[in-house]
């Protein structure tokens, strides 16, 4: 049976090009980078470059920051616990501005926040699921310390306009944080044209390594720390370096910049062959316009049939998806961003995601297109939602 | 929380075999009609529950024979994930050669059992147990149908956890008998609770009619009401009450009283005196906050001899755990 991995929003599988950049770092050259002798300082190179890679593929300049962290969820937490403590705890700042579809590791940290006081507003996004820039311009407050709002949508893919956020949120003079993790190596990214404060990333949504992510600073604004320690990373996020991580994480970003090109055209051509098929099939839909969606990821809605099942029976013939369904979490609740930009409240329960990555090939999409209808037809023969759904709410075959 | 916990399952891990086997093969899928009765020589009922919303909906069919009420034959259609087919599945095959009466003594945890590998090891994970629920309701609700009655009349109590089916009776009487303060305790003692947490409170999977919070919440009231009778019954009859069943009214009287006639008056004697600030029930003590006036204060004694007696004093008269401080 053929294995088809489309669950690339989740994790990505780390180019053997990568993999072959680290190998050196675990048996080889293993000394602390911050030692004084020799095995200490062989990493330094491989540290530098790697350093270089991710500010050429982001566009920062020498004086940012680009500080190494353990993956994008401490990143998240890093500006918004770091922003909270220097403006509002010790400042005269009281209010958070975010959105109702952000990654939880930045929603449960607002969550946690307003126990401490802070004031957050939630934007809604519209049927496009992006907020519209205006929005976070009718919100800003003289009290609001930062704006913190995703590059593009893990479950989406809806790419949001942050350059105009970045714009508003400079005229009122209010920090701003955008989640990149979607973002990098599917559609271009430039940190200095966007205009950002802080951007989080993590490799492994890139083919890099699980375990390594970083926040993007510009001019090395001050941020409290969130880790206290010895002096690495200039200070600002202690434990020693990981140095396999950083060397995969710079190959990785090197060859997302390289692919970009790739990316945009034949993953996007794979992706849209995969979503006219499953569009042919009657009373299925899928989540926002494709030119304002990363490349790779698609989120149909197959009425009559609940996500999980539908993931059961892709599992079953080989296919890794994704659903948001209430059924298939842990405890039941709907994801939010289902919520959020359901047109309806099918959307909870129907949803699945599927996502490519430039190692997907068209014989796996081919595969793809032929079980994800035998799924469907089975489970909708099954359903009791689906045969006796009046006609009217059927759309025009 | 612990060492199994730290890496997250996937909740298909924890199907059992049968609950695979019958979400990739369900064996009473399907449709009845109004042509099947007839062949049978019965009467159809179609009865649906839920909503595809609501993320479950499950119609059931059945065929009763009108002269025995016996299911001749029955099917489903489900949306739902691949426990609820499952459990829709394997609650038809239940149904099949039963009367009426009888199907809807099935309950969702003899769906759920029905479904195990091991008599002892669940067949889907706590979250999961709501599924099978939902194919008990469509019993009833199937039956309510060929009966021409209402689905509330085949419930003779009032069921506040659905999926550990829990009454109200046996959650009141269970926070009565074991003094009980939290939900997670009733859970423990109960189980309702434990698997789609619905019932806990407002704004979890599904809205219900009672919560939990609510339920222990008014319980504890009506604790402290009987309680307070029976002090107040007590008093009327002219029974001498004990320190401890006292309210703290109550309390705060008794120890005046015992300050008036054993303590003040040897203060007094010495240019001295105390008054009682504030009386608190801290866990099984009793805390007693002193202040003392005239000479009593700043004397060397007020925290040591003169303390331990009238401490000893309160112990012996009212309760060992009465304990004085001096502020």
């Amino acid at each position: 049976m053929m294995k088809v991995y489309l669950d690339n929003n989740a994790t990505t599988m780390v180019d053997p090009e990568v993999k072959a950049a680290m190998d050196p770092f675990f048996t080889e050259i293993y000394g602390n980078p911050n030692s004084l002798h020799d095995f200490g300082t062989a990493c330094h190179p491989a540290l530098r470059k790697a350093m270089d890679s991710m500010y050429e593929a982001i566009g920062a300049r020498d004086e940012d920051d680009i500080v190494v962290t353990s993956c994008a969820t401490e990143s998240n937490n890093w500006v918004l616990k770091g922003v909270y403590f220097d403006l509002i705890k010790n400042g005269e700042k009281d209010h958070i501005i975010t959105t109702e579809v952000e990654h939880p590791s930045v929603t449960a940290t607002c969550r946690w926040l307003e126990e401490q006081g802070v004031r957050v507003t939630y934007l809604p996004v519209n049927s496009d699921g992006v907020v519209e820039a205006h929005t976070v311009r009718d919100f800003i407050t003289d009290k609001t310390a930062l704006v913190s709002i995703m590059w593009a949508n893990n479950e989406t893919g809806a790419i949001f306009p942050v350059e105009q956020i970045a714009e508003i949120c400079k005229e009122r003079g209010v920090l701003f944080h955008t989640d990149g993790v979607q973002a990098i190596g599917k559609i271009p990214v430039d940190v200095i044209k966007a205009g950002v404060d802080f951007m989080s990333f993590s490799a492994h949504k890139f083919h890099g390594p699980k375990g390594v992510g970083a926040l993007y600073i510009r001019d090395g604004h001050p941020l409290t720390s969130l880790l206290h320690g010895g002096e690495h990373m200039g200070g600002r996020r202690s434990g020693t370096l990981n140095v396999p991580g950083i060397v995969g994480m710079g190959k990785a970003i090197e060859l997302a910049d390289y692919y970009l090109r790739f990316e945009e055209e034949n993953v996007r051509r794979l992706r849209d062959k995969l979503e006219d098929a499953i569009l042919e099939i009657p009373d299925i839909y899928s989540v926002g316009p494709r030119e304002n969606r990363t490349p790779n990821t698609i989120l149909v809605s197959v009425r009559g049939v609940e996500g999980e099942a539908m993931l059961w029976d892709l599992n079953r013939a080989g296919i890794a998806a994704s659903t948001g369904s209430a059924c298939a979490s842990e405890d039941l609740e709907a994801n939010p961003i289902m919520t959020a930009v359901g047109a309806d409240s099918e959307l909870a329960h129907t949803a699945v995601r599927l996502s490519l990555s430039r190692f997907t090939t068209e014989e796996e999409i081919d595969y793809t297109i032929k079980e994800f209808k035998k799924a469907v037809e089975r489970l909708r023969s099954i359903s009791s939602s689906y045969a006796y759904m009046p006609e009217s709410m059927k759309t025009e075959q | 929380m612990a060492k199994q916990d730290l890496i997250g399952g996937s909740i298909w891990e924890e199907y059992s075999q049968k609950v695979q086997e019958l979400m990739n093969n369900p064996k009473n899928q399907g449709e009845l009609t109004e042509e099947d009765a007839k062949r049978l020589g019965g009467e159809l009922i179609v009865a649906d529950f839920g909503a595809e919303s609501c993320g479950d909906a499950v119609r059931l069919y059945w065929i009763v024979d009108p002269k025995t009420d016996k299911i001749l034959e029955a099917k489903f259609k489900s949306f739902g994930c691949g426990t609820a087919i499952a459990s829709s599945d394997t609650m038809v095959e239940l149904c099949k050669g039963k009367t009426v009466d009888e199907a809807v003594k099935i309950t969702n945890i003899d769906v759920e059992k029905a479904m195990r590998d091991e008599p002892d090891t669940p067949a889907v994970p706590p979250q999961k147990m709501h599924c099978s629920v939902m194919a008990y309701d469509v019993i009833k609700k199937a039956a309510s149908l060929y009966k021409g009655v209402d689905m509330e009349s085949f419930e003779d109590e009032i069921i506040v956890c659905e999926c550990a089916r829990v009454s109200l009776g046996t959650i009141k009487e269970v926070i009565k008998l074991n003094d009980l303060k939290t939900v997670e305790e009733i859970t423990d003692y109960t189980k309702a609770g434990a698997f789609c947490k619905s019932c806990i409170k407002p704004g979890g999977h599904e809205e219900r009619e009672y919560y939990l919070v609510d339920i222990l919440a008014e319980t504890r009231k009506e604790m402290e009401e009987e309680k307070l009778k029976e002090v107040a019954q007590k008093q009327e009859s002219g029974e001498e009450l004990s320190f401890n069943d006292m309210t703290l009214v109550q309390k705060i009287k008794a120890i005046d009283s015992v300050i008036d006639e054993s303590v003040r008056q040897y203060l007094i004697m010495d240019g001295g005196n105390m008054e009682v600030l504030d009386v608190k029930q801290n866990g099984q003590y009793t805390d007693v906050y002193i202040r003392y006036l005239g000479a009593c204060s700043g004397c060397a004694s007020s925290t040591t001899g003169t303390l331990y007696a009238i401490e000893s004093v309160l112990k012996e008269k009212l309760d060992p755990n009465i304990r004085v401080l001096p502020i």
